[in-house]
């Protein structure tokens, strides 16, 4: 079976699908990748059905080696020391090192044959909350590759957008507690330039900022949420849910980002700036 | 009920009670509905849909939703034995106004129902059908909570699944593991089961 060694794992790696859909009524979050059309396209690119797993690489920094040719392509940020949106050849003993990304946060590896560890109920992504799926990669590990059957596509280059380090223009729509804030409290979310905040990670975009006022006080009695939520903390700095974040949670959710620009805002690096806009 | 925006692939049902909650998961559970996900909480069902999940049309179709005579009693009857030798017994007796040797008994003799998960994989939100719990949370939660420790929060009792942090009133810990990656479903405490606390022998 060919396997791939890491020699460096950056910053942080994880194995990423689709993650763990149906089972949060157990308390089993979704998870998966950050960016599932970063994650998806590079699957394609190498001829993987979608629901292969492929490595996530947060700045950078990978650095694997193989023992078999293979077929790699990478998406998402855009590391210098690989081809990008397009499918390479990696041969036996060959080295794939990448550096950092200019701009964007995840990039997406993808190997043919997918990322072959052991599925953690049905899914082989790693929950940096729950704690459920592989380990973190770290130097030394050896990762299985699998096998398919399906054609490489033969597309030279991918014409998708990048992510750009610019500010970032986030469509919105009410949240279920837009009426614990009032007109006011809806406009300074809505006109204010947002900073990613350096906490950020997997569960969530945290953003600094003019804290948006509460009207309502005491607490909400925790409920169901979903990728996308922008919760509202007594703080009154907006985190914004994304892959590894809690079933339910206690604070209100004054909005929700498009399903698919929270590929977009997965992409958001520390410092860079947001504004959001009703959609 | 009120039908509340939850993104472009989610509805929040909100119920006025914890009893709602379990009348409408249990019919919903039953209903074919095209969705993801189904999450109950304490007063509200999250709904979840998918990329091709019309939202609107699936909003009438839960406003249609008739919910099930009974909520409780819709899973399966779960017995879990308790060591009760948790830290906090002595102070969350007092703050119920009672002696640990009663808030035992009280906690074995409640007819406990799981009303939803959440804060971790397995973690059950368990509420009591007879006694009115109303626990406060420790002041400071601790930032390591044993695995297995069973434990009182407000109306609820729970057993962490694994070890991490927690806020909750610790009054033992359970000799079996309420979650379990090897058992399907993983979770022992799923959503609509009965539970009872014994004496571990």
């Amino acid at each position: 079976m060919t396997t791939l060694t890491v020699i460096e794992p950056g910053a942080l790696t994880t194995v990423q699908d689709f993650g763990r859909p149906g089972q949060a009524a157990l308390g089993i979050g979704r998870s998966g990748a950050c960016d599932r059309g970063a994650h998806r396209l590079a699957n394609a690119l190498v001829g993987n059905h979608p629901t292969l797993a492929t490595l996530e690489v947060t700045l950078g920094g990978l650095t694997l080696e193989t023992d078999a040719d293979v077929t790699v392509a990478t998406a998402g940020a855009r590391c210098p020391g690989a081809p990008h949106l397009s499918a390479f050849q990696l041969r036996a003993g060959e080295r794939l090192e990448l550096g950092m990304p200019q701009a964007g946060l995840r990039t997406y590896v993808a190997v043919r044959g997918g990322i072959d560890v052991e599925p953690v109920l049905g899914s082989r992504a790693t929950d940096i909350l729950s704690g459920l799926g592989p380990p973190v990669l770290s130097a030394g590990d050896t990762l299985p590759v699998g096998t398919t059957e399906r054609p490489v596509p033969g597309v030279e280059v991918a014409p998708v957008p990048e992510p750009t380090a610019d500010l970032l223009l986030v469509p919105i729509t009410a949240g279920p507690r837009r009426d614990w804030f009032d007109d006011d409290a809806w406009e300074l979310l809505r006109t204010q330039t947002w900073t990613v905040d350096s906490r950020s990670n997997r569960v969530g975009v945290r953003l600094e900022g003019e804290p948006i006022p509460r009207r309502r006080e005491g607490e909400l009695v925790s409920e169901g949420m979903l990728r996308g939520a922008l919760q509202m903390p007594p703080s009154g700095l907006p985190v914004l849910f994304l892959a590894d974040h809690p079933v339910t949670g206690g604070y209100p959710v004054i909005a929700y980002v498009d399903d698919e620009a929270v590929d977009r805002c997965a992409q958001l690096r520390p410092g860079q700036q947001v504004r959001f806009v009703q959609a | 009920m009120r039908i509340l925006p939850s993104g472009s692939r989610g509805l929040l049902l909100e119920l006025d009670s914890l009893e709602e909650v379990l009348r409408h998961y249990a019919a919903l559970v039953e209903e074919d509905l095209p969705v993801l996900d189904l999450v109950p909480a304490g007063r509200t069902i999250l709904v979840v849909g998918d990329r091709d999940t019309d939202l609107r049309a699936l909003a009438d179709r839960l406003g249609q939703v008739r919910p099930a005579e009974h909520g409780r009693e819709s899973g399966p009857a779960v017995e879990v034995p308790v060591r009760y030798d948790g830290e906090d017994l002595a102070e969350a007796a007092e703050l119920l106004g009672c002696s640990p040797e009663e808030l035992v008994r009280r906690h074995q003799e409640e007819e406990w129902t799981v009303a939803f998960c959440g804060f971790a994989p397995g973690f059950g939100y368990l509420a009591g059908s007879r006694f009115e719990w109303d626990t406060p949370r420790r002041s400071s939660p601790r930032t390591r909570v044993p695995a297995g420790a069973v434990a009182l929060a407000g109306e609820f009792t729970g057993v962490y699944p694994r070890e991490s942090p927690g806020g909750w009133q610790l009054l033992g810990h359970a000799l079996v593991d309420v979650f379990d990656l090897d058992r399907d479903p993983p979770a022992l405490l799923v959503p609509g089961a009965t539970v009872r606390f014994v004496e571990a022998s």
